[in-house]
Order: C-alpha cells, then structure tokens, then sequence
C-alpha cells in the first residue's frame, strides 16, 4: 500500500524474514522450526523446487509420525494440451451414493466431523430439476425410487469460477489443466468463495479434520487431497494426484452403472467431446455464466 | 423550546427518566428475546428421513472402494499398448460351467420353446413373452451365440449379439459412453461385456441399497461413530 | 515533539481512570462481558468454528451479520460531518467530534468481528499487501480490507489531533485538518459501498445479487448511526457541562427520518420486484416474511424490524414527536432495533437459506458466539466511553494543561 519502491524484493524479504524469525523463535523458544515455518510459509504457487521439496519431506516425516504410514505427497503439475473434463448420465445414475464413500477414501476427508465432497440430490421425476424441492438426505431401502432420478453435485470446475474471483489471498486458483486448486496453507478460512460458490462445492474444516490411519490414503498431492488442516476451505479435485498419472477419478471408476464419464476436453476423440456431439449436455445454473466443466446429459 | 435544567435540579424531567426507562426496557427485551432464542426448541420438521449420524466408508467393509485394476491395464500402461483395453473372461466363462459343450454335444436339440428341466433357475424376461433360449443361443453349438444372419459369435463378443437390437447402446458403449470403465484416461482401460453388469436373460437392474446420506448440519457437532446413540441435541444450546 | 505527544498520552491516560461511580460501574460491567468474550472466544480457538452453528449450509451468520451492521454505524458519523463542515452548521459542528468517536469504535468492532469469524486467525498477515497477498482488484474483501483501516486511520488522525491541539490549549489545524474531514465523507461513502458489493457480487446468492443493495445498506446505515449519538448527546447533556444544542439533535433526527424514508422506500422497491416477478428467488424473501415448508424462525424478527423501521419513520418524521424526549428516544430505540434485524439478522441469513443446493437449514447463535459477540460489542462500548472521557473535557478546555502549552483561548469546540 506504500508508495515508496522496496529496496529489495518482496519474496527476498520474506524469505529473509522466515529464515531469521525461524532460527530467533527456536533459539529462544525452543519451538520448532517447521511450526514457526507453518506459520510463515509462503504461497504455493511462490515456493521454489527446493523449498518445494524440503516441505514434503517434512509433511511426509509429520504423517509417518502420526499415522504410521509412508506418504508420498506430490507436487506433479499440469500436463500441456489437457483440460479435464466430466460428464455425468442422470439417465442412469441410481442414486447409490458409492461416489461420495470412494470419494471419501480416496481423498482423506475428515470423517469427524464428516466432510463429503459429492452431494447425492434426489429429485422427482415429474417435477425435474427444482433444487428447492431436491432431497440430499433420501435413504429408502432400495434405490432407484420409482418416482425419482439422481443428480449428484460437486465441484464444477468453472472455466469462470467465482471463487477464485472472490478470494481476498488468492489461495484458491485455477491450473492450467483446468482443476480449481485450493493452497491449503494459504487460505485464511474467511469462507467468501462458500458464499460465492453456486453450487455449495466447497466445504469448511469446521473443527480439527479426523481420518484413522488404517483409512489414511498415503498416495497424495499438496494441492490435492494431502491431510487439511483446522480451519480451511477443500473441495473436490478431480482427484489431481490419479488424473495427472492418467488415472481416472475415484468417483468414475466406483460407479456400478457407468454413470460418470472423465477425459481431455481438448482430445475431440475422447469421450467426452464425443458425448458432446452425440448427446446433448447441459450445465447447472447456466444462466450464472460460470462455465463449468462438469455436464451432465441423458443417454438414453 | 424548553429548557435545559442544570444538573443540580433535582426534579427530572420526562425526557431524561424516559431515556433511562427505555434504554432499560431495550436492554431487557433484547436480552430476553436472546436468551429464547439460544434456548428455543427446534420448530420446524423434524427428519423423517436420514442424515442422523455421519458414516464413512469404513462403516462398509463389503464395498471394495479401491478399485484393483487388472496386471494387463497396468502393465500396458506405458507400454505400446498404452491405448489398448482389457475385459474380464465372461460370466461363467471360469468355473466350470463352459464350455457347454461338455455337457450338449450329447444331449439331442428340441428346437420347441418349453420350460426347462436343467437351467430351471433362468427367468427369462427380456423383451417380447415369446422369447427364450434359441432366440440367442446357438441350438447346434452350444459355445456360440447365434446372430440375425446366422453368424457365430464367441461368448467373449457377446456384446455384437445385444447391439443387433440394442444399437444405440452398443455404440455408446464402444465409445466408452455406456458402461464402466475403469484405468486411464489417456491410457489403457479396462472395460465390461454387456453381460458383467446385464443378466442377458432378466438385464434390468434391481434396486440396491443406497449407502447412508450425508449427516446433517444440525448433527454435525454430535460425532461420527454411528454406535452413538439418538440423541438429537437442542439447537443452540453449547455442544 | 516527542515530550509534548507524551504529555498527551499520559494527561489522556488520567482522564480516563477518573470517573464517577455510574462510570466504574459501566467500566466493570464492560470488562466482565469482555473476559467472556475472551474465554469463550478462546474455546473457539481450541475447537475450531463448530463450536458455532454455523455450517456448511449457512457458511456466514452472527459474526458477519454484526460486522455489516457495525460498518453501517461506522459510515453513519458522515451525517454529522456533511451539514458540520460541508454547510457550516454551527449547532452540530461542535458535536461532530463524537460522530468520529463513534465511527472508530464501530470500525474497530467491525475488525474484531471479522477477525473471530475467519478460521485461521494466525494467517491474518495474508491479507498485508506487501508480506501477504491481498487479491486486489478482483476481490471485492480485499478491498473491504484497504477501505476500512483507511477509515480508520483517517478517523484517528483526525480525532488525535483535535484532542492534541485541545489538550495543549492550541488551536487545531484547519489546513489540516478540514480537508481530512472532507475526505472522510467519500470515505464514509466508500467502506459501505464496498461491504455492499462483497454480497451484491456474488451471482450465486440471488438474495444478495441486486444493483439495490448498496444504496439500501447506505440508506439504512444513516438512519441508525445516529440513533446512538442522539441518544449519547442527551447522556452528555445531563452528565456533563457540555450543552448541546436541542436544535442540533432535532435536526439529525430529522435527517434521519429523510434516510428511512429513502430506506422504506428501496425496501419497498425489493419487495415489489420479487413478489411481482415470482421467480425463483422469490423463496428467500417468502423465507423471511412468511415462512417455507414450515421453516418460519425468522418471521417474527423480518415483522418486528419492518413495524419499528416504519413507527420510526413516523415518529421522526412528525415535528410534534420528533421534538418530545420519549417519543424521540423511543425512535432511536425502534430505528436501532429495525435496522439491526434488517441488516444483521434480516441480509444474512436468508441470502443463504435456502443454499445453494436448496436445502434449509435454520440457523441460530450458539452461547459461545452469542458470548464474543457481547464481548466484542463491550469492547466498542469500552473505546467509546473511554474516547469520549478524554475527549469532553479537552473539548471544555477543563483539563490540567502541562505548564508549557498555549494558555487557554476558548475551547476547541468553539472554532
């Protein structure tokens, strides 16, 4: 805000400033470095390889102490000439919900409280798509309902995100590979991107996050679905650690009917541009020009 | 207008004594109308559905969340073969039961729609009331499946017999639009037969058991662990 | 320099442990409901937001329902600025002061509600321009951020140095301070405009997503801020030698009465255009004033806030009630309460009930928020109370002066 011009630059500064505060607090204070580190770190986007890698070294030692198993936190970028995208057949999702427990194993949500990425509407058949008259919390003996289809809602993945928008620390971007990104050790936990968000994609660590270690899924990225501290916003991520290896999401491969579809927007004999040409999709709340990257269609 | 009385006048005036009684009167309603707020039952419609307690997947060992792929998906990955897919032997195709031939190459055909005596357990209910066996099945040779045309086909493309009716289907699933897929999106993939997930006999899907809903917000304070008992705690009150 | 700025220190410092009884009993009151909020605020610290009602579903509530409402009353001691230096109205101008006084403790209770609403209070720094990483221009918070300590620290200025002058017997600086004072309307202006636009941006939230947002929040704020200096002056008037004048505050409540009418009348635009149109989003409004499938806790509150707003209205408006004590204070009580609903309770939760996937979920304060609201409120009231010590007898020029300063010319509030 000042007007005068730094002497000297900013990441210069603060890393000086980190390096110095560091080695003062455990000189005095006994406190550990990588605490005061925590508190000081810069953004992901700013970190260097090397600091890159001295973090996730430490992150990996932190869960082997606390969950007793080898990590591998990784950091693995976009890959050029991709942009994810995903197609959902409500003509035949049933509405078994195996999306949102694979989701829940796959990316170490909190199971206490619960965090759920996936949101499982049902919705009346006679009645379409009338989110106010929608139910998250159906729970029948069988599913399908003969009345009712399913819609299950996560993050979009907006070409347009409002969040991202919204953001006072730009903690959460968008990658070039078109997934929507949170820096968890950035977000300051103001929630104006859950206010923003349409879709009520993003979820809040409302207290410490719970995962049991035998749950613990060790393969991880730090934008991704690494262990989330208190008091930070996460959501969906197109499970980044599977889909940059070339994997598909946890959520594609769990579906018994073959519901959900995933590929490269930008490969035209991939399956989701085929779908596009020969089935119609559509987005949610169109109308808010958010663009996303999540279609939903009717095979049959 | 009126006058301002010095401080040492006893008497007060209405504007002053009105103040204080006011300011009083508002300290008490707000307090009040707060401490009904924060004590207040809950109005509205209570649950008749779930969303009571939280589960994880855990609360579901008999559903394999990590999917294995096939060594074939995996190790073609990377390979040249990087492209390619890989489907699981057919239904029955690994216990026992094929090749039917052991069995048919001794038993004479009755080319007559009857029930049956062996295979009793078949219901078939799939299109038209006349359908049965030789409609797909091959009456000379058991180990193939009869096309329109006359054409064998192998168990193994089964999927060429159900797209002579199912043709739609049959092309979204070549595309990979129909059905389950699962491995690499840019890579080798591991995909089902029509008869892995449709019992060609009786196809249509049966209900499931859904798994449980999310908790609601209202309970999210009152812990995961579906043992707990029901006890649905008073909105506002400190947990 | 340096000794006379310390002599202004430590002279403020002893006038603000000098009191009568009615006043340490205030004090401790105030200092009590603080250590509760403290504590309570501490248990939040400890267990992370749960300890809130707040959810997923209803992501803002108490805490920012608070903040909006206090921005309001901060922007609101423009009212007294505008006719004071703009029009050169003698009567408010020696009061103006205390608009300022009260625009800093609302703003420094706006910063302490956003700071225990956020979750990760330790990343604060994030949002420094320079050590951090404030979004600017895109986000429209990071922007609440700049204009807010920027109202604050013009307050400050120019508050600090109108009581240094006064307490060194000096004449302020006209130069100087004038033009700040000017700057301070715009200013005003600006921190509601931008706490506007963070609801009114947002696409997602149809409640909040009106061009008519930002003119409702400045027409509301300039009714109810100054229902407290209305009330404020006549304490002073009774408690201290300070004579304000009956005119002056009749003619804020006038003023007052002109912006509830400009708010009653935006509101009344609202309604018709969601009522009218019938559109989807007519479930938010239905929501507040009616009540859906049986969700009804906020009717009461949307009803009570419409009948104070408009009695207010009434009672401000008539000369005859606006010029008897009871009817005026009870006014001010009615306009504080409506507009408190209005914009605390009344913008926050429906603009997020239904959610976004249409599910409702009833929000109410838990006691430990209920418990930090209380102390921060306290804490305002503390700043305020103890601004105001130091300041009215600077302004009266009834201080001991430090032996090197000007000898006495008349008090400040005469220039």
């Amino acid at each position: 805000m000042g007007s005068k011009k730094p002497a000297i630059s900013r990441r210069a500064f603060v890393a000086g400033g980190t390096t110095a505060m560091t080695a003062i607090a455990s000189g005095l204070a006994g406190a550990s470095p990588s605490f005061v580190e925590q508190m000081l770190r810069q953004r992901f986007v700013e970190l260097s390889p090397e600091d890159l890698e001295r973090i996730t070294s430490e992150m990996e030692r932190d869960y082997l102490q606390k969950y007793g198993k080898e990590c591998n936190v990784g950091t693995s970028k976009a890959q050029p000439g991709v942009l994810f995208g995903y197609a959902l057949d409500l003509s035949r999702c049933v509405g078994c919900r195996r999306c949102v427990y694979a989701c829940v194993n796959e990316n170490n949500q909190s199971r206490d409280p619960q965090i759920h990425w996936i949101r499982v509407l049902q919705m009346d058949k006679e009645k379409g798509i009338e989110l106010t008259e929608s139910d998250p919390y159906y729970d029948p003996e069988l599913v399908p309902e003969p009345d009712s289809f399913y819609m299950p809602v996560a993050c979009m993945q907006c070409r347009n995100p409002p969040c991202v928008k919204v953001c006072p620390v730009e903690a959460t971007w968008q990658e070039p590979d078109g997934i929507v990104v949170i820096d968890y050790d950035w977000c300051i936990g103001c929630r104006c991107c859950m206010s923003a968000c349409p879709y009520g994609a993003r979820h809040f660590n409302w207290a410490e996050p719970t995962v049991a270690s035998e749950e613990l899924n060790p393969d991880m990225h730090y934008l991704g679905n690494r262990v989330r501290p208190k008091g930070v916003v996460e959501k969906c991520t197109f499970c980044i650690h599977r889909v940059r290896e070339g994997r598909y999401p946890a959520c594609v491969e769990i579906c018994p009917v073959g519901a959900r579809k995933f590929g490269n927007l930008l490969d035209e004999e991939g399956e989701i541009r085929y779908l596009m040409r020969e089935k119609r999709v559509f987005v949610l709340k169109e109308d808010l020009n958010t663009q996303p990257k999540f279609y939903y269609f009717y095979a049959t | 207008m009126s006058e301002r009385p010095d401080k040492t006048d006893p008497q007060l005036l209405p504007g002053w004594s009105s103040l204080v009684i006011l300011l009083s009167l508002f300290a008490v309603i707000s307090g009040g109308v707060m401490v009904a707020i924060l004590r207040g039952e809950e109005a509205h419609v209570t649950p008749d559905t779930g969303g009571v307690h939280a589960h994880g997947p855990a609360d579901f060992p008999e559903i394999e969340f990590d999917v294995q792929l096939p060594s074939a998906v995996v190790e073609a990955v990377g390979s040249e073969q990087a492209g390619g897919f890989n489907v699981p032997p057919p239904p029955f195709s690994e216990d026992g039961i094929f090749p039917c031939s052991d069995c048919h190459v001794d038993l004479d055909v009755d080319p007559e729609p009857r029930e049956l005596m062996m295979h009793e357990q078949i219901q078939i209910n799939h299109g038209p009331k006349d359908r049965w066996c030789l409609d797909c099945h091959n009456a000379d040779d058991r180990d193939h499946l009869r096309l329109a045309n006359g054409t064998l086909v192998g168990f193994d493309e089964s999927y060429k017999l159900c797209g002579q009716c199912h043709g739609t289907i049959f092309r979204d699933w070549r595309e990979g639009i129909h059905g389950r897929r699962q491995g690499y999106w840019n890579g080798a993939k591991s995909y089902l037969l029509c008869a892995h997930c449709h019992d060609p006999h009786a196809p249509a899907f049966k209900p499931i058991k859904p798994l449980p809903p999310p908790v609601r917000p209202r309970f999210l304070a009152s812990g995961a662990s579906a043992e707990q008992t029901d006890a649905a705690p008073a909105t506002g009150q400190e947990h | 320099m340096a000794r006379r700025i310390f002599q202004f220190v430590t002279g403020s410092a002893r006038l603000m442990f000098q009191g009568g009884w009615a006043y340490h009993v205030w004090m401790t009151i105030l200092t009590f409901l603080v250590l509760s909020g403290i504590l309570a605020y501490g248990r939040q610290l400890r267990d992370g937001l749960i300890v809130t009602n707040m959810r997923d579903q209803v992501s803002w509530a108490f805490y920012i329902g608070n903040f909006t409402f206090l921005v309001g009353v901060a922007a609101a001691a423009v009212l007294l600025v505008i006719p004071a230096y703009v029009y050169n109205w003698k009567p408010i101008r020696e009061i103006a002061i205390f608009g300022e006084l009260l625009a800093i403790s609302a703003i420094v209770m706006c910063l302490l509600f956003v700071t225990v609403d956020i979750g990760r209070p330790d990343r604060a720094w994030h949002l420094l321009p320079f050590i951090g990483n404030l979004n600017l221009p895109a986000s429209l918070l990071g922007w609440d951020v700049v204009v807010l300590n920027a109202y604050l620290v013009l307050n400050l200025t120019i508050v600090l140095h109108f009581l240094y002058s006064a307490y060194h017997r000096q004449p302020y600086k006209a130069k100087f301070v004038v033009p700040l004072l000017l700057l301070s309307i715009p200013a005003a202006v600006s921190i509601h405009t931008v706490t506007a636009f963070v609801y009114a941006g947002m696409a997602s939230r149809p409640f909040w997503n009106a061009s008519i947002l930002a003119p409702r929040f400045l027409a509301s704020a300039f009714c109810s801020g100054p229902a407290i200096l209305l009330i404020l002056f006549q304490v002073l008037n009774r408690t201290t030698n300070i004579k304000i004048k009956d005119e002056a505050i009749w003619k804020i409540a006038e003023l007052m009465s002109y912006a509830m009418f400009i708010n009653l009348f935006l509101f009344g635009a609202e309604i018709f255009k969601e009522y009218y149109s019938d559109t989807h989003h007519l479930i938010h409004t239905r929501y507040l004033y009616s009540g859906v499938h049986g969700h009804d806790a906020l009717v009461p509150f949307a009803w009570a806030s419409i009948i104070c707003s408009v009695v207010a209205f009434v009672l401000f408006l008539l000369p005859a009630t606006r010029r008897n004590w009871f009817t005026l204070n009870l006014g001010c009580l009615l306009i504080y309460a409506g507009v408190y609903i209005e914009k605390g309770l009344a913008l926050v939760i429906p603009g997020m009930t239904p959610d976004t996937l249409g599910e409702f979920y009833e929000y109410v304060p838990t006691l430990t928020e209920v418990r930090v609201g209380a102390g921060i409120f306290s804490i305002g009231f503390m700043v305020f109370t103890v601004l105001c010590k130091i300041a009215i007898p600077l302004i009266q020029g009834t201080h001991d002066a430090p032996a090197r300063s000007a000898p006495a010319e008349g008090s400040v509030a005469a220039v």
